[in-house]
């Protein structure tokens, strides 16, 4: 955390930045809260911890443009996935790769409020502290202690890119790619289930959805200026909590974030329900990956593999 | 329930299926009179959105066909589509929907003959399925 702030402070009094997006201590322990610094001394503000959870990404596009307008700097403190959402962003031309100087976090996973609440059943935390791989939450009438993996975003359990791999800086000790064979253990397990059990299944994830739109608007991926279940005219889905339209909600976005989606988590971690958003995204994912050999964000100078084709591709799933 | 004749929504490029089924029609090869067709300028103006949608309003399933490759009229559409789709199927067999309500084929203007075996085939999958319950509203 000193280094971070130490950095943060070099860069502004040097004026090599115009601003830092960070993130500081919020009134709830559990979330950190994005924090934009313009002063060296605004740098002791900024944290570091498994509670920076919000993917920061997000403020390079929509408004925020004008945050790098004008070809001035901003930092921007990014974990592994935040990295990776730049350089979708690069990518798609959303934001120029001069623009930004990308500070990368010592990440070890990020933790999931919905977890939390939980083990606490629903009980307030008022202060955590980590140690050891141990975190112990503590609020008004308990303290309790649990293992840091209990309580972290499954997207940070099956997370392969930690370290942010196109950045400026680093801070800490950088973890390397981490070979993480069960990252498509779920989706495994669930494709081994029965086609009325997944279907059974999936009813009982999208029958909970309340229709918010939390998982859209925290998502770095979703941008567009309008997105197509705020459209009247024509209106192509219900608005209502209506089973088959919060379904066709869910598959069209994880369509309109495919290869696009670098599995941070947000949408998860935002969701009020506690639904397992991931598991489509996973499961398309994996499909980029073995079909177009295609990850998204590890590489700033790929062409996003949706906007992209070859002509000899595998086209098993088309009539022969 | 015997006599039950699936609905299916037949979405043709301008180009090339559907002047597939033009061939066929002129050519008076019959096929089932089960499809109802939507022509776009392109596969690759196929939205999956557009195909959620028909299965939604109570299509039985769903033919999405276009030029071959290498064909398109604009050069690289259905190659785009291809993608589209490739991630589209796979997600729908995963929720647990099953694989023959949607399905691809590319026909070209001189196969009027294909043109009636893929709708020949289609209807043949779709009533084997029975009518569609899965994403239907109201179902």
């Amino acid at each position: 955390m000193k280094e971070l702030r130490e950095k943060v402070k070099e860069l502004l009094a040097g004026k090599q930045v115009e601003m830092v997006i960070g993130w500081e201590k919020s009134s709830r322990s559990l979330q950190a809260t994005p924090v934009f610094i313009d002063s060296p001394e605004g740098a002791d503000r900024l944290i570091f911890d498994s509670t920076c959870g919000n993917n920061p990404a997000v403020y390079f596009t929509k408004d925020s443009r004008r945050l790098v307008k004008d070809g001035k700097k901003v930092g921007v403190v990014a974990k592994g996935c935040d990295a990776r959402s730049l350089a979708l962003y690069m990518a798609e031309r959303q934001v120029k790769r001069d623009n930004i100087v990308i500070i990368g976090a010592p990440c070890r996973g990020v933790i999931d409020a919905n977890k939390v609440a939980a083990l606490t059943e629903g009980r307030e935390v008022l202060d955590l502290s980590e140690e050891d791989g141990k975190v112990t939450l503590k609020g008004r009438d308990f303290d309790l202690t649990v293992d840091t993996n209990e309580i972290l975003s499954s997207s940070c359990l099956a997370c392969t890119y930690p370290d942010a791999r196109e950045c400026d800086i680093f801070i800490g000790e950088a973890r390397g790619e981490v070979p993480n064979e069960e990252r498509y253990t779920t989706i495994d397990d669930f494709e081994k289930l029965p086609a009325e059990e997944r279907w059974e299944k999936m009813k009982d994830i999208y029958s909970r959805c309340i229709r918010c739109y939390a998982c859209r608007n925290v998502c770095p991926s979703c941008y567009c200026n309008e997105c197509f279940v705020d459209q009247n005219d024509p209106q192509w889905i219900g608005k209502s909590h209506e089973i088959t339209d919060t379904m066709i909600f869910h598959i069209i976005r994880n369509l309109h974030v495919a290869g696009r989606c670098v599995e941070c988590g947000a949408c998860e971690r935002a969701c009020p329900m506690g639904l397992d958003l991931l598991l489509l995204n996973r499961k398309i994912a994996r499909e980029m990956e073995e079909r177009f050999g295609y990850v998204t964000g590890v590489d700033a100078g790929t062409k996003p593999a949706m906007a992209d084709f070859r002509e000899d591709e595998k086209q098993d799933f088309i009539m022969g | 329930m015997k006599d039950w004749q699936p609905k299916i929504l037949a979405i043709l490029c301008t180009w090339c299926s559907y002047a597939g089924a033009d061939l066929a029609g002129v050519s008076r090869i019959q096929y089932p009179p089960t499809i109802r067709v939507v022509r776009v300028p392109c596969s690759g103006r196929v939205d999956p959105l557009f195909i959620m949608k028909s299965l939604q309003s109570g299509f039985d399933g769903v033919l999405v066909s276009g030029c071959h490759p290498g064909d398109c009229h604009y050069l690289s559409g259905n190659y785009v589509a291809r993608r589209r789709f490739a991630m589209l199927k796979p997600l729908l067999e995963f929720m647990g929907i099953e694989p023959d309500r949607v399905q691809f084929s590319w026909i070209s203007a001189g196969e009027g003959e294909r043109f009636a075996q893929v709708m020949t085939k289609v209807t043949n999958d779709v009533k084997k399925l029975g009518p569609a319950k899965r994403l239907v509203k109201g179902a």
